[in-house]
Parts: structure tokens; sequence; C-alpha cells
């Protein structure tokens, strides 16, 4: 199969309006969330969430105008304005805007979201028993559906390749980076931009994960301190929104054209539970043999990786869960760091992988780690390095990022820095 | 202008994000305005809301200009 390697980043995240704000402050190891003002939570049991700053475009504040005209903004939910932002960044940074009808052909879109439009379909709903079925907006449907992300970027970008979306929960970013290296490696595409992007802080994603009892409920009052991975006062995440978005690109393609290489996707894994719905199997295996089977593709030993970017979303039964799968893989060579970046981000679900990749690939080119937040008292004792609180100077040349969705559906990436 | 073609070219330039110099009687929608299908829809849409009148499909394919728009509601609107 073709090498893939990354080419360009792109990212819009609750700590600001780029990869560059955005990788500094968690390094920084500052935190995205705050109590929601953008609506009443008076009723909600969980009112905290990590919001993206909008603003002018300064002081890493996010201008949604610079990436999508006011007036199709209108027409659409956040998470394609998301989308549209870190493509538009992936693309410049990776320096590739083909004109060809043959580059355009050659470069496909793979962006997913893990439940899309879901303020919009409320707001659709609520016009529709108000008002009825006339004045649903014609572009209701168009707005809503996941794939439109994918959509969108495509037709602004005039890129012609494979044109697809995933959809499987918290890992869709991670599922969608991994499926279009894969169309690379098979010779679909040579550059694809994949990612993923979410916009789910409305009241109605935060009642119904509320009532799965997935969020944070303890820390309304101190919402820097409710995402807190691996800490035995941990009790659910918060939600974040955003959009992570890599440009891949098969390696001779980008050899030729003398961009800058980032690092090499060399492996990516696929497992399902069969367990439940939302809760991860309690032996921890299908995320065992989701990082194995990554790690089988990739060709490496376990002990050849040096940072892992947790799942870790910071709920009482899944940290463990992953924690001790990992433990499973890596036997005695525990000389790892693990982090999860959640703690500063929130849980910016379909689009966590995508964002969390990134990080691990800034991991490899900066060779630090970044933090795990509000990790005062581990739940459990473990040998492997859990980054409390402060980055840390490591050398970072495998690192690995696992998501783990509900329905069961694991995805783990291995990068590496490329030669 | 009637109060009616203001409030048509207002719509207008909101839905369609145009230079209000643009939206002239004989400006086609779709030629000369840069909406697609879609925003005619909408456009219609608004008018009803806008005017508090309901226009039936078939009539609402009649109205590809500014000044169709005009017309209909000076003839249909309270």
């Amino acid at each position: 199969m073709r090498r893939v390697v990354v080419t360009g980043l792109g990212m819009v995240s609750p700590l600001g309006s780029s990869v560059d704000v955005t990788w500094s402050r968690l390094i920084e190891g500052q935190s995205g969330a705050a109590r929601v003002e953008a609506f009443d939570v008076s009723d909600l049991a969980c009112k905290i969430a990590c919001s993206i700053p909008l603003g002018d475009g300064s002081d890493g504040t996010f201008n949604p105008d610079r990436w999508m005209e006011a007036k199709e903004q209108r027409k659409v939910d956040p998470f394609i304005v998301y989308a549209m932002a870190a493509a538009g960044q992936a693309l410049d940074d990776a320096d590739w805007h083909p004109t060809s009808h043959e580059d355009q052909c050659a470069t496909g879109v793979l962006i997913g979201s893990g439940i899309g439009g879901i303020g919009g379909i409320y707001d659709a709903s609520v016009t529709l028993f108000e008002k009825g079925p006339r004045r649903i907006s014609p572009f209701f449907i168009p707005g809503r559906i996941i794939n439109l992300a994918s959509g969108q970027v495509s037709i602004a970008h005039g890129l012609k390749g494979p044109n697809h979306a995933v959809v499987t929960a918290c890992s869709t970013g991670a599922h969608a980076i991994g499926d279009a290296a894969r169309l690379i490696a098979l010779g679909d595409a040579d550059v694809m931009l994949a990612g993923g992007a979410e916009s789910p802080i409305n009241r109605l994603s935060l009642a119904g994960f509320a009532a799965c009892r997935a969020l944070s409920t303890g820390f309304n009052d101190e919402p820097q301190r409710a995402s807190r991975p691996y800490d035995r006062d941990r009790d659910g995440f918060v939600m974040g929104e955003g959009a992570g978005v890599v440009v891949l690109e098969e390696y001779e393609h980008a050899k030729a054209r003398g961009a800058k290489i980032y690092a090499e996707v060399i492996g990516y894994g696929l497992s399902g539970d069969a367990y439940h719905i939302t809760s991860p199997s309690p032996d921890g295996d299908g995320a065992y043999r989701c990082m194995s089977a990554a790690v089988k593709r990739a060709g490496i030993d376990p002990s050849e990786i040096d940072y892992i970017n947790a799942h870790g979303t910071s709920t009482p039964l899944g940290d463990e869960l992953e924690l001790k799968a990992v433990e499973r893989l890596l036997g005695n060579a525990t000389d790892v760091a693990m982090s999860s970046t959640k703690s500063a981000t929130g849980h910016l679900l379909g689009a966590a992988g995508a964002i969390e990749a990134i990080f691990s690939v800034l991991a490899i080119r900066d060779q630090v780690v970044p933090p795990t937040l509000n990790l005062d008292n581990p739940s459990v004792e473990t040998a492997i390095d859990l980054v409390p609180h402060e980055a840390q100077k490591r050398k970072v040349d495998v690192a690995l990022s696992n998501s783990f969705g509900f329905g069961g559906t694991n995805a783990s990436l291995i990068l590496r820095r490329a030669d | 202008m009637s109060d009616i073609a203001d409030r048509v070219k207002k719509i207008v330039v909101d839905h369609l994000g145009v230079e209000p110099e643009k939206v002239t009687p004989n400006a086609n929608f779709i030629d000369d305005l840069g909406a697609d299908s879609l925003d005619t829809v909408e456009l219609v849409m608004a008018f009803e809301e806008e005017f508090n009148v309901e226009i039936p499909d078939d009539a609402a394919e009649t109205i590809q200009t500014v000044g169709d728009a005009i017309k209909f509601l000076e003839k249909n609107s309270g």
C-alpha cells in the first residue's frame, strides 16, 4: 500500500481560532471551560461547556466571516462553518490549492460529525409545531445533514475526488482520518482533507447527554475543574465544540511538490465492543483490540510508542478501562506519556479524534506532550506517566491517538515522525 | 417606491446579501442577483411571512424578478 503523510493542519477549538493558538494555550495549561451564557441553563443538570471564543479574529478569537459568507452561514448549522474554517486553514497550511481538473479529481474530502445539525433540527421542530410545514426553510435539510460539511468544503475549494463522511459518535474524527488515509493508500485519491466537526452546545444536546449520565454535573460553579480525566473526583465529560481537519497526502506526491511533512500515518485500527449502547465493555477488550490492530498495521512494537493521546473523557467508567487496556498493550514497556487533552478542550464528540490527532502530530513536531489538567489524585495507581497539570518536554517519535464512541465503536491512529 | 416595494427590497437584500442598488424592479433573482432555486423558495417564504399572505406554488413560479414580487404582493396582500 502507498505511504500517507500529514502535510496540513487546521483547527477551531474552545481554546482558539487556529492550530497555533490552540496548541500554545494547551501547552500553557489553559482550560476552555466556562458556564454557558448563550442560552438558559437554569433547569439543566450540566450548566457548563467549552465554547469557541467568538470575536473579530484578534487575540485568538474566531471570526466565522473569514471562512464563510454571512448569508451562507445563516443557512447551515455551526458545525459546517467550523469545518469550513478548519479545512481552509489546513489547505493554506499545506499550500495545496488544486486548479487543474486532474489535481482537483485527485483531492477528496472526508469530514464527519457525531450529531451534526441537531441544534438546527430542534429549531425547525419548534417552527413546524408553531407555524406549520410551509415555514420550514429549503435550507433546513442541506444545512443540517452531516455529509454537507464535506460537501460545502468540496464546493468552496473545487475538490472533486472522493466525497465522504463518517458518523461514529466520538470516534468520528479518528475514523475519518484513518479511512481517508486508506483511500490514499489504496489509490482512490492522492490528497484527502479529513477530520471532524461538531456544534453540540445547545439545550437539547446538554439535556440528552445528561440523561445518558455522561456529563459532569458536580462542577457547575467551578467549570475549569470539571474535566478531570483519571482523577478520583471526575464525574463526567464537559461538552466542547469545534473542528479539526488535516491534509493527508500520498508520500511521493508530497515529496514531489516539496510539501512540508509533519508526520506519517503508519497505523490505523478499528474494533467494536459488541457490548452496550453507551457503556464501554468492562474488560476494555474493544479498546485493546483496536490499539493492537493499529500497532500491527504500523508494524511496530508497542514499546516504540512514546506518547498516547487518550480518549480519556473524564467519565467514571471509561478512563480506567482505557488505562487498563493500554497497560495490557504495553506490558512492561511503561516508559510512555499518556495525557487527555479533553481536560482542556472538553469533549468535541465527532471532532475530538481529529483535534487530538493534530495534537499528536504537534507533540511529534515540538517534542512536547500536553498535560492532563486537574489530575490531582489519580483514581488508580499506574506506572504510566499521565502528565498531570504541566506539559513535558519529551522525545516523541511515535504517537498513538485513541477514540471510543457510543455504540462500542473504537478507532486508534498511530503517527510517526517523518524521515 | 411604494411601501411594499421597500419591504420587498429589504427582504431581497437581507436574504441574498446583494447591494441595494442592484435590487431594481427588472432584476431577475437567479440571473441578476445570484440566487439559486432554493434561495427563491426561501424568498417566497419570506414574502409570505412579511406580508401575511399565502403564495401558492404555481404563483410562486411566476415570481422571477423583483418587480414580479412587488406586483403580486400589491395585488394580493391585505
